[in-house]
């Protein structure tokens, strides 16, 4: 990392992608500060977490007490109060020490706390906000079912008004952090009439009556952190645990899927540069053919590649964070920046294991785990595919098709 | 009642990188494009400073680096773990490169005396050149006590206790103020800096000076003739008896 000081134009408004160049001070020594972080409490425990399925709590808090889990909330709120520019480097170095405790960060900020932020009033703000910052409670965010994923708009979980109190019925699939949440925002069909426009938000305490938890799935990747259904059975809440009005659900979650894919991105590119320094420090100590690997031009071509991966995706990632900053549009660089670092972290890691040769496939190096942890981001907070469309339905408009 | 006490940490910036590489002039090592940041025993001295003044038992804390102007981050990572305010001695160019432990201390002294210090603290070495001369050097041209190797440190009054971490073991000593103190590895464990902090940190004033400023003349009193690689490492040899092994060994020109 070169030493260029930057000019003070960043502090005001808009930042354009040239100053990009070179980070503001402080965001460099934000970097800094979660890489040391990250270098020195992730990296020597990540294989551990992953073979013994074991959530990090120690260092959620310790990352709490940072102030990374609530990046972007405002002090007040016991927050960091900072953008999310910030937000992306923070994530992109912690899930290159921990892909796990990446994800757990990612969905505390971006998917539980970011919507509350946004559509909460302020006592909801006070009461599920406040006490999510400190990385000793987190939450999640329950959207998928177990027969609707990218169909997001078909949810047949219900929500039923009985007097003073919703009662919901369904199961919600594939969610992160609810073995170890304490709270979620759970999606639920209050008018059936209006399809989509007929979903409500809702915050629910774990653990709660009428709310139980299935299984923990046994995954392939980002093992360290839990995955598995929330069943609601008879689930009864106050009417003012809905968040935002009525049947803005759908939009809701639209929306902060967007923001969730630029702290997904973040996270793919932490596994994809493990990735690739994996690679490029084992090419200069393995020798073949009288000299190291990384002589051959071979691997020099896979080492380029990865780098030139990476670098594009995370130029995108910075580019939808700093219009997300100026609350210009940003749903379509959000989603770029998702497709390329989730399709940089499986082809990185993939490559690295190449490189690895034997040694990529055995537990002993880390790039094995790359290889596991990176397969998830092309699939969940929208699929590559899901990325596509956004991407294409953005462009047409833009081209008024 | 808290003694009036301001201390000085200063901050080395000095290179973190695990591969270094003699320059091909064989001048010195390579440190175009190398990794700089804090030196680590520099960041237990910050650590502890910040500590005492969160038990009000000194009033601020200034930090100081010497060096280009790249090292200012280092003053700012150390306003963000809780300093005050910080200055840059600006040293660059070949003076930079001629820097070493006697000018440092020149420095620090008369900002001790500028600023009316009342301890200094600093990390017991600086992990590129390893010189362990810094402290030491500082406490004799002000003629103050010197406590180095610090792994405890506590206030009594005016006078400071202090657990040394030496060959034998370890020493118990009691120094009055003003001091410099060293710090060894085991004083504490640096904290990260809080996000928040590291924002807050950005509205800390960094002062900047010139060695000249300070009446400091920079002109080393050492030459460094040549900077060279060690000799790579060779085979080792299997002997079957101790006498073998003594014969080989006066062969060799050892014993």
């Amino acid at each position: 990392m070169s030493f260029k000081v930057t000019l003070s134009s960043f502090f005001t408004g808009c930042r354009s992608l040239s100053q990009l160049a070179e980070l503001p001070e402080t965001h460099q020594i934000l970097r800094q500060t979660c890489r040391d972080y990250a270098d020195r409490e992730l990296s020597p425990i990540a294989a551990r977490l992953d073979k013994e399925h074991v959530y990090p709590a120690k260092q959620i808090q310790e990352l709490g007490a940072m102030g990374v889990m609530a990046m972007e909330v405002p002090e007040e709120l016991g927050g960091a109060g900072m953008d999310y520019l910030a937000y992306s480097l923070a994530m992109e170095e912690i899930s290159r020490g921990c892909a796990s405790t990446g994800v757990v960060v990612s969905v505390n900020n971006s998917l539980y706390i970011g919507p509350i932020l946004k559509f909460g009033t302020e006592e909801q703000k006070k009461q599920w906000i406040q006490p999510f910052t400190t990385g000793e409670k987190v939450g999640c965010f329950a959207l998928s079912e177990p027969g609707n994923g990218s169909d997001a708009g078909a949810a047949s979980t219900i929500a039923h008004q009985e007097g003073d109190e919703w009662v919901l019925n369904g199961t919600k699939a594939w969610i992160t952090n609810s073995w170890d949440a304490s709270a979620a925002i759970v999606f639920a069909t209050t008018d059936k009439t209006l399809k989509h426009k007929g979903i409500s938000a809702f915050l629910i305490p774990m653990p709660h009556p009428g709310l139980s938890l299935g299984k923990k799935e046994d995954k392939l990747g980002i093992r360290a952190s839990s995955t598995a259904n929330i069943i609601l059975e008879d689930c009864r809440i106050p009417l003012g645990y809905m968040l935002g009005p009525r049947g803005s659900g759908f939009k809701i979650a639209m929306q902060t899927l967007d923001s969730g894919r630029i702290g997904i991105a973040a996270q793919a590119l932490g596994i994809a540069q493990a990735s690739l320094e994996c690679a490029a420090d084992y090419a200069h100590k393995r020798t073949a053919f009288g000299a190291p690997i990384g002589k051959l031009q071979a691997i020099q071509f896979k080492l380029a590649d990865m780098a030139v991966a990476i670098e594009g995706a995370r130029l995108l990632t910075w580019k939808a964070a700093l219009l997300r900053d100026s609350k210009k549009a940003f749903t379509k660089e959000a989603a770029m920046a998702k497709l390329a670092a989730s399709e940089a972290a499986t082809f990185c890691s993939h490559q690295a294991i190449q490189v690895l040769g034997g040694m990529g496939y055995v537990t002993d190096m880390p790039a094995e785990r790359h290889y596991r942890d990176a397969r998830i981001t092309e699939i969940y907070e929208g699929t590559s595919e899901i990325q596509r469309l956004v991407i294409a339905g953005q462009l047409l408009k833009e081209y008024q098709l | 009642k808290c003694p009036r006490v301001s201390p000085v940490v200063t901050l080395c910036y000095c290179f973190v990188s695990p591969q270094i590489r003699v320059k091909p002039d064989n001048t010195g090592v390579v440190t175009d494009g190398v990794k700089h940041s804090m030196n680590p025993f520099c960041e237990i001295a910050v650590e502890e400073a910040v500590k005492l003044k969160e038990k009000k038992l000194i009033k601020e804390v200034v930090a100081v680096s010497c060096g280009p102007q790249q090292s200012q981050e280092t003053i700012r990572t150390a306003l963000a773990m809780g300093a005050d305010r910080g200055i840059h001695v600006d040293v660059s160019g070949k003076d930079y490169e001629n820097l070493g432990p006697l000018q440092v201390s020149k420095i620090l002294a008369a900002l001790a005396k500028q600023e009316d210090a009342q301890l200094i603290l600093l990390g017991k070495q600086a992990i590129d050149d390893d010189c362990n001369q810094t402290g030491q050097m500082t406490a004799a041209l002000l003629d103050w006590p010197q406590g180095t190797f610090a792994s405890e440190v506590s206030l009594e009054g005016d006078k400071i206790n202090l657990v040394r971490e030496i060959d034998g073991g370890l020493e118990h000593i009691k120094i009055n103020t003003p001091a410099v103190i060293t710090a060894d590895l085991r004083l504490n464990t640096p904290r990260y800096a809080t996000l928040p902090n590291i924002m807050k940190a950005k509205k800390k004033k960094i002062a900047t000076v010139k060695p000249a400023d300070l009446g400091v003349d920079l002109t080393s009193r050492l030459e460094v003739l040549k900077v060279e690689e060690p000799p790579q490492r060779e085979a080792g040899m299997k002997v079957e008896t101790v006498e073998d092994l003594v014969v080989k060994l006066k062969e060799a020109g050892r014993v």
